[in-house]
């Protein structure tokens, strides 16, 4: 029953959301303006249903109703109660759904708060909004039904694949989809400004708390699944460049870009097409994003299912809701007056190349992301990898970063770089002093020597802006930008540091037997055999002394599922200040002679990755700098607003007192 | 050095042509590191008529042929036969093994092609049921019944 209340009631805010754009579009003409006052709350009540039909398909999931065919394919009953919720979005269907349930709440959400803008480029927004919730509620409700019934229903549901049995995986993919869709709020701003000509201060002002949230979400997202990757696959990498990982990466790049170019069009109204054309991008990219990874066309562990029709839908709805975006964008881009002007030192002119080298990096991401698709075509099969991106990528990150060290200290419209030069002596002065004594120390990759000499120099300028002011009067959007710029400078330390000091030892041990790396004792003192709710495990008992010091214990494990049946190894970290040491636990080792023999002797794999977790650490931090700007601006946004509406009472009381 | 003599128009060709240029030095890029940097995919009896240079990181993808399976005496090498159902190469990684990674079952190996030995940094193996390497779906379906019926 509670699978056809759901179905009920997401074909219910479909017809919602197609009365949205109707009557957002009418209520632009002269005739229809009636229509307007129902958009609003349209909007809302759609909102409302797509969660309600979410919350029905997790309690199917909590109950393991195998009568559905998606629970009784993804799920078990013996699950975690966490993994079975969890279950929910870890499929297609269900991952879906979440996706327009955010995009429902996000639009609901814009219609209810919003006031600041024009009411028509509201309507405007709202209906573009209700444009491409409408696509994607098609794409569910016609190809990819997540209530389908499956007759007769099994004892026992197929269980869900162990590398998603993880609290990472509760955490990961709804905070990804958070930011994902929230730009569609970016998008369909862009859209309305379009459509109205309201293109202005006001417009980015208003986009830009919605531009941020949205980007705080994928910050923290892309930050989990690089540590959820770097954990669970067991391979000691952060980042390996997986179409999926480029998926979310994409859309993050162009979100950065529009954030900074939005804060010049809410300074300084320049860049006002460019910051339009950004906010279309940067959905784009989320589209892009989800139908690489949905339609199975790449290779991928995160491919749910390989479905062709799929994947053309989705190419379809990406075709229309792009195309249609670009077109309204050609047409009306010549007709967005042109911004201010602004010299080449100065903070507009920074942002600019600091947006210029970001679209180019996206475009580097891209093209090596489709590559194999184009090659495939016509017949060779190539996989790109980080000796394409992580170079290509370096090559426009790098003077971005020199930029951003200098930006910041720069003012608007004009000024000289004489003003500035004598501040980053200190920066400068950093650098050199890593380059050449981490050159010294041996370090002999020429990017994670870059990366090492750039982040102390990097993080010195990232304070700079403080220098000389009243740390506690300071703004908090400036200490936003100060905190997130240091974020990125301890993420690339770490990075830098993961190339350079790393050590690894891979070792068949004996029980009793001790293992050196780097600073590291590392003693196998047992393996046992262990038990979980759905799955038993060998695990070994590690020793682990730094440098002499007093023993910590790591308990690796090698994990065996039985629903569905597969094993997987867990391993087990132990952070210092200083760096992680990560163990990987494989199996026993075969007799050379004969493969019955038990031989004693087990599987080890053993990192030192110094200074590693500043990585997530600084990931971290950028994305505490985007809420503290988020939280500063929405405080000015209600102040402004509650000091207006004090004038607009005194205004009336005047007029009052006049008239008598 | 200045920007504000010319007009507002003037200024936004130049960001235009700006922007167009970098990103179409970007696109070149990409597209000369393409060339160079994708790492092919090689299935065995490519591999062995037209070897890949030594230094470029390849895939290779095949059935692991049943009985082929060597450990090392170190206890963490294992030499195998990869088959594409015609020809079979032999493959070396030290490492911990994938679950999946099981003679009879297909895998992708990365690594390099060195004097008629594939050394593999890397092992992709089915991670589940649904999950196969879209390299060697065309694969699956008629060549590794074949090969599986003949190993047998």
């Amino acid at each position: 029953m509670l699978a056809e209340l759901g179905l009920a009631m997401l074909w219910l805010a479909a017809a919602l959301a197609g009365l949205q754009l109707v009557a957002g579009s009418l209520a632009l003409t002269k005739n229809g303006e009636g229509m307007g006052g129902i958009v609003r709350p349209v909007a809302v009540v759609q909102g409302v249903l797509a969660a309600s039909a979410f919350l029905a398909l997790i309690w199917l999931f909590v109950q393991t109703d195998t009568s559905v065919k998606l629970v009784a394919e993804n799920s078990h009953s013996a699950k975690p109660l966490i993994y079975k919720i969890a279950g929910t979005w870890g499929n297609h269907e269900g991952s879906m759904l979440l996706w327009v349930t955010v995009m429902g709440l996000a639009g609901g959400f814009v219609a209810l708060v919003e006031r600041r803008l024009p009411e028509r480029t509201m309507l405007a927004t709202l209906a573009g909004q209700a444009f491409v919730s409408l696509g994607f509620y098609a794409f569910l409700l016609l190809a990819s039904n997540p209530f389908q019934r499956l007759n007769p229903a099994p004892m026992e549901g197929n269980g869900l694949n162990p590398l998603l049995q993880d609290p990472g995986l509760a955490f990961h993919p709804p905070t990804l989809y958070l930011g994902y869709v929230g730009l569609s709020i970016a998008f369909s701003f862009a859209i309305g400004a379009l459509v109205t000509r309201e293109v202005g201060p006001d417009f980015a002002r208003a986009m830009r708390p919605w531009v941020l949230g949205a980007w705080i979400f994928l910050t923290l997202g892309i930050t989990a699944g690089s540590y959820w990757a770097y954990y669970m696959l067991g391979w000691g990498g952060w980042w390996f460049w997986d179409p999926v990982e480029n998926a979310s990466l994409m859309p993050w790049l162009a979100a950065t870009a529009l954030l900074h170019s939005a804060s010049v069009l809410a300074a300084r109204n320049a860049l006002r097409a460019w910051t339009v054309m950004l906010g279309v991008v940067a959905f784009s990219m989320s589209m892009i994003g989800t139908f690489l990874v949905r339609s199975g066309i790449l290779t991928s562990v995160h491919a749910f299912a390989v479905d062709p029709k799929r994947g053309g839908f989705i190419l379809a709805l990406l075709a229309i809701n792009i195309g249609a975006a670009l077109v309204l964008f050609a047409l009306r881009a010549g007709t967005v007056t042109e911004g201010e002007r602004f010299e080449v030192t100065s903070r507009e002119a920074s942002l600019v190349f600091n947006n210029i080298m970001l679209t180019s990096i996206l475009g580097i991401v891209l093209l090596g992301t489709l590559y194999p698709l184009v090659t495939e075509a016509m017949g060779v099969k190539v996989s790109v990898g980080p000796p394409y991106f992580t170079p290509m990528s370096a090559v426009f990150a790098v003077p971005m970063l020199v930029v951003l060290a200098i930006g910041p200290l720069l003012r608007w419209r004009h000024d000289r770089f004489k003003r500035v030069s004598p501040v980053l002596i200190a920066p400068l002065a950093v650098t050199i002093i890593a380059a050449i004594g981490f050159a010294v120390s041996g370090v002999t990759s020429i990017m994670s020597l870059i990366a090492l000499s750039l982040a102390p120099g990097l993080a010195v300028a990232s304070l700079l802006p403080l220098k000389g002011r009243n740390l506690l009067r300071a703004p908090l959007s400036l200490w936003g930008m100060v905190i997130a710029h240091l974020g990125l400078a301890v993420a690339l330390f770490g990075m830098g540091a993961d190339g350079a000091f790393t050590t690894e030892r891979l070792i068949a041990a004996r029980v009793g037997e001790s293992v050196d790396v780097g600073p590291w004792q590392v003693k196998l003192g047992a393996i046992s055999p262990v038990a979980g709710p759905n799955w038993t495990a060998l695990e070994a008992d590690l020793v682990a002394s730094y440098d002499g010091d007093a023993p910590d214990n790591l308990t690796p494990q090698s994990r065996t599922f039985w629903a569905p049946p597969q094993t997987t190894s867990v391993s087990a970290l132990h952070t210092r200040w200083n760096g992680q040491l990560y163990t990987v636990l494989g199996e026993e080792a075969h007799d050379a002679s004969s493969k019955a023999m038990p031989t004693g002797r087990w599987q080890l794999r053993l990192w030192w990755k110094p200074f590693v977790p500043m990585i997530w650490l600084g990931g971290v931090l950028v994305a505490l700098g985007g809420l503290l700007a988020l939280f500063s601006r929405v405080r000015q946004d209600l102040k402004r607003r509650t000091v207006r509406a004090r004038g607009d009472v005194r205004r009336v009381d005047r007029e009052e007192r006049e008239a008598a | 050095m200045t920007v504000m003599g010319l007009r507002a128009k003037h200024q936004r060709l130049v960001l235009l042509g700006v922007a167009l240029a970098v990103l179409l030095v970007a696109g070149l890029l990409a597209a000369w590191a393409l060339r160079n940097q994708a790492s092919y995919f090689y299935v065995p009896s490519e591999i062995l008529s037209k070897p890949p240079e030594a230094d470029r990181s390849v895939r290779l993808g095949g059935m692991v042929v049943r009985g082929s399976m060597k450990d090392a005496p170190d206890g963490v090498t294992v030499n195998f036969l990869v088959t594409d159902g015609k020809q079979q190469v032999p493959v070396r990684f030290a490492g911990i093994r994938p679950a999946l990674f099981v003679e009879g079952a297909g895998v992708v190996a990365e690594g390099h092609w060195t004097n008629g030995l594939f050394t593999a940094d890397n092992l992709l193996a089915k991670h589940d049921e649904k999950y196969t390497p879209r390299e060697m779906q065309g694969m699956t379906t008629d060549q590794a019944h074949k090969t599986i019926a003949e190993t047998k």
